[in-house]
């Protein structure tokens, strides 16, 4: 007992390394980027690209050098700088300031490199693109925001960054705006986040009322205290879950994220499967001793993301457009995390979210190697594509794999490590949590590692198996976009070890969220079900799409179908409930003040301006102009008499001058 | 000491406002300048003026002279050239 303590006394003080010291310059980098790509990225002989290329470079060497020199072992320091940028109201002030510990560290990895494939991919997938430098600068834009948003030690500063990756995420949606549909899908996704957003606000603010203080180590030390009341930690928590909702697509707010896949794919892979999206994860886990304080918030949580799992992988299995299937997925996999945080699971959920973030980037860059070939996103105008694309076909599998939980792929470790974690959640029970949830949750991720293994394998074989049915000549993509796609291929297959079950210095005690480092042993009958489940769902869809059947063998589901088709009809009672009834009363009720108010206004003002203008013609003509001229004449006038005091002759004014003197002396000796 | 100061500078005045030859003017000019000096020198014994300022002020005034009367007999002499005359009732150029 005395030597553990012993130990863990002395890990905690290992000494922070020079790249954790200056880890601010981590984020500053990319911001720095977006500033010399907007000015100067026009002249620049590759429109920019190389300069977000290279911070993004020099930024990863940075992670890593963050990660690997003190984390990986765990036992890392905490590591807490602030600067004081402005104050308001009298003793309260924002700071900008960073905290790195093994969650920020991890993170950094995961953002820097997954910006850092995804740039060097766009050289060839956006080439030639209309707007190809700003393209470069809002990547660079929002890698940088969201590192700010990892490394804030303040909840502002990181609303900060939050905001930030949201208009990014907007700006890219929307990067060919000329098409209707994708500026629609732009304001769509960032109005349902800010919806998420408000509640964030509000829970940042009750918060602070609580805790006197933006800084996230003084609120969670607060919490641990006790010293906040749990109604109070509660609410909180559960306002803040809700911008968690909004920016990480759960269920009610997931609407968004199908639609942002109007944008450019690689900015799919970096945004909408990799980084920002797992914001709402991050935050969760960030604040998480708010959240374990209050039993009812992770139940909240661990349900919802049930559900969202349960849902998304649902709707994934129905879609003919490849980034959609990959887009319910990304939601479906996010909702795993989530229902892990909500079984006291923070480490799994963090490791899910590395994990997730190599193999999904995979895919989504794997895909858009396949509509950079064939022109389009359906797969019912693919097929066929293993020979004509070997790189890509062999990448995209090893990337499904790894999502459908294959062991030794990535996905395996960290999906059954959260399916352990629930189970034990509701066997054993943890402090403060409720069995029946945990139940649910492993339940609920079962099914859904069932589904996903089945879409994955459905959209494998409609896109690379059976006859090529498209028009356009396909062919292997350039190696810029080969390369990451390898790269992510590599990182998919041996980023699980990190959280190898059974080793004490592995993944968990990294990022130890919550100050919980414990490492679960794995259960092999547990491991022996999700492997079952995961090839179970490989051979039904082998079975089912192998045959490369003319219509989907789903449709026989009938009424189902129909109601996965309308997306469980969530998003036409969304335009039913809210949009019409807002957006058309407000345009009706805008019509009538506009034809009643406005234009009395108008015409009332023009009236008023026309009368008032016939008045002043009359005061113009007379007295304004009476003043301008006899200004001028006065002027003349005067000038023409005064001129006759400048002689030119030196003496006169000589004489002036001591006249002037006498008088003054005169003046100072009687009155001075 | 005072009347003598008082003497010159009137002589001096009456020579800056009544002669013609711009040469005169400016030893007119000079004298005003010495008149002062002998003023301060003359005020500086009668305050008992320990510190010497009536004194110093006075070789400052001799310093600024000195700079004077060379600008203003390079003026002089530039005027001549151009104009070949130094009466200042010709020189009037800066009349209206």
């Amino acid at each position: 007992m005395v030597a553990t303590l012993a130990a863990a006394a002395e890990a905690v003080t290992k000494t922070a390394s020079w790249p954790t010291n200056h880890a601010w310059l981590i984020p500053v980098l990319p911001f720095a980027a977006f500033f010399v790509i907007m000015f100067f990225g026009k002249r620049l002989p590759r429109g920019g690209s190389q300069v977000g290329i290279l911070t993004a470079l020099v930024a990863f060497g940075l992670s890593i050098a963050v990660l690997v020199g003190d984390y990986v072992g765990g036992g890392g320091p905490v590591v807490e700088k602030s600067l004081h940028w402005f104050p308001y109201g009298r003793d309260l002030g924002l700071g900008l300031g960073m905290k790195i510990d093994g969650l920020t560290a991890v993170m950094f990895v995961v953002v820097t490199l997954v910006s850092l494939m995804v740039q060097i991919y766009s050289t060839a997938y956006m080439h030639g693109d209309r707007r190809y430098t700003w393209y470069y600068a809002a990547l660079s834009l929002f890698t940088g925001s969201m590192l700010n948003l990892v490394i804030a030690s303040n909840l502002l500063q990181l609303l900060i960054g939050w905001e930030l990756v949201g208009i990014c995420s907007y700006l890219l949606i929307g990067h060919w705006w000329e098409e209707k549909e994708n500026s629609n899908a732009a304001i769509k996704a960032f109005i349902t986040t800010k919806t998420g957003d408000v509640p964030f606000l509000i829970g940042i603010f009750v918060l602070f009322a609580a805790a006197k203080t933006f800084n996230i180590t003084a609120i969670t030390h607060l919490v641990e205290q006790g010293k906040i009341s749990h109604l109070t930690l509660t609410a909180a928590a559960i306002l803040l879950f809700g911008g968690a909702i909004g920016k990480s697509a759960q269920f009610p707010l997931h609407v968004w994220l199908p639609d942002a896949m109007a944008g450019p794919t690689p900015v799919s892979a970096l945004i909408h499967a990799a980084t920002m999206v797992t914001a709402g994860v991050f935050l969760v886990a960030r604040i998480f001793p708010v959240f374990e304080a209050s039993r009812e918030a992770l139940n909240v949580v661990a349900l919802i993301g049930a559900f969202t799992m349960l849902m998304a992988a649902l709707l994934a299995m129905v879609q003919d457009d490849v980034k959609r299937v990959l887009a319910y997925s990304t939601v479906s996999q996010l909702a795993y995390m989530m229902a892990a945080l909500g079984v006291h699971a923070g480490n799994a959920a963090i490791f899910h979210l590395f994990t997730h973030a190599f193999f999904k980037a995979l895919l989504f860059l794997g895909a858009g190697s396949l509509i950079h070939a064939v022109h389009s996103n359906n797969m019912s105008d693919m097929g066929g594509l293993k020979k004509h694309m070997p790189t890509t076909y062999a990448t995209f599998v090893i990337g499904s794999l790894a999502l459908a939980g294959i062991p030794p792929l990535a996905g395996f470790w960290s999906k059954d490590e959260i399916l352990t974690e629930a189970y034990r959640a509701g066997t054993a029970g943890v402090a403060h949590g409720t069995p029946v949830v945990g139940f649910i949750v492993y339940g609920a991720g079962i099914v859904t590692a069932f589904l996903t293994a089945f879409y994955m394998s459905r959209a494998v074989h409609l896109t690379f198996e059976g006859e090529y049915r498209g028009k356009a000549h396909p062919h292997e993509s350039p190696p810029p976009m080969t390369t990451p796609l390898v790269i992510l291929a590599a990182l998919s297959c041996v980023a699980g070890f990190a959280g190898i079950p059974g080793w004490q210095k592995g993944f968990g005690s990294w990022v130890a969220v919550g100050g919980e480092t414990h490492v679960p042993s794995a259960s092999v009958p547990l491991i022996l079900i999700s492997i079952g489940v995961a090839v179970g769902g490989i051979l039904v869809g082998r079975r089912l799409y192998a045959p490369a059947p003319a219509r989907d063998p789903l449709e026989r589901l009938g009424f189902f179908y129909r109601v996965l088709q309308r997306k469980f009809y969530i998003d036409d009672f969304y335009m039913a409930a809210i949009v019409h009834p807002v957006r058309d009363g407000v345009s009706r009720a805008m019509y009538w003040v506009n034809q009643n108010v406005i234009d009395g206004l108008v015409n009332g003002a023009a009236g008023g301006a026309k009368a008032t203008a016939k008045g002043l013609y009359v005061v113009d003509q007379k007295v304004i102009d009476g003043a301008v001229n006899g200004a001028g004449i006065g002027t003349r006038r005067g000038g023409g008499l005064l001129k006759y005091l400048q002689g030119g002759d030196v003496q006169r004014y000589a004489a002036y001058l001591f006249a002037g003197v006498l008088v003054f002396a005169f003046l100072f000796t009687r009155f001075g | 000491m005072l009347t003598l100061g008082a003497l010159l500078f009137s002589i001096g005045i009456y020579g800056v406002l009544a002669r013609r030859n711009a040469v005169l003017v400016l030893m007119s000019i000079e004298l005003m300048l010495n008149a002062v000096n002998i003023n301060l020198i003359a005020f500086g014994a009668w305050f008992q003026d320990k510190a010497a300022v009536g004194q110093i002020f006075a070789l400052f005034v001799i310093a600024v002279a000195a700079a004077e009367v060379g600008i203003g007999l390079a003026i002089v002499l530039m005027i001549f050239r151009n104009r070949e005359t130094i009466n200042l009732d010709e020189v009037d150029l800066l009349k209206w």
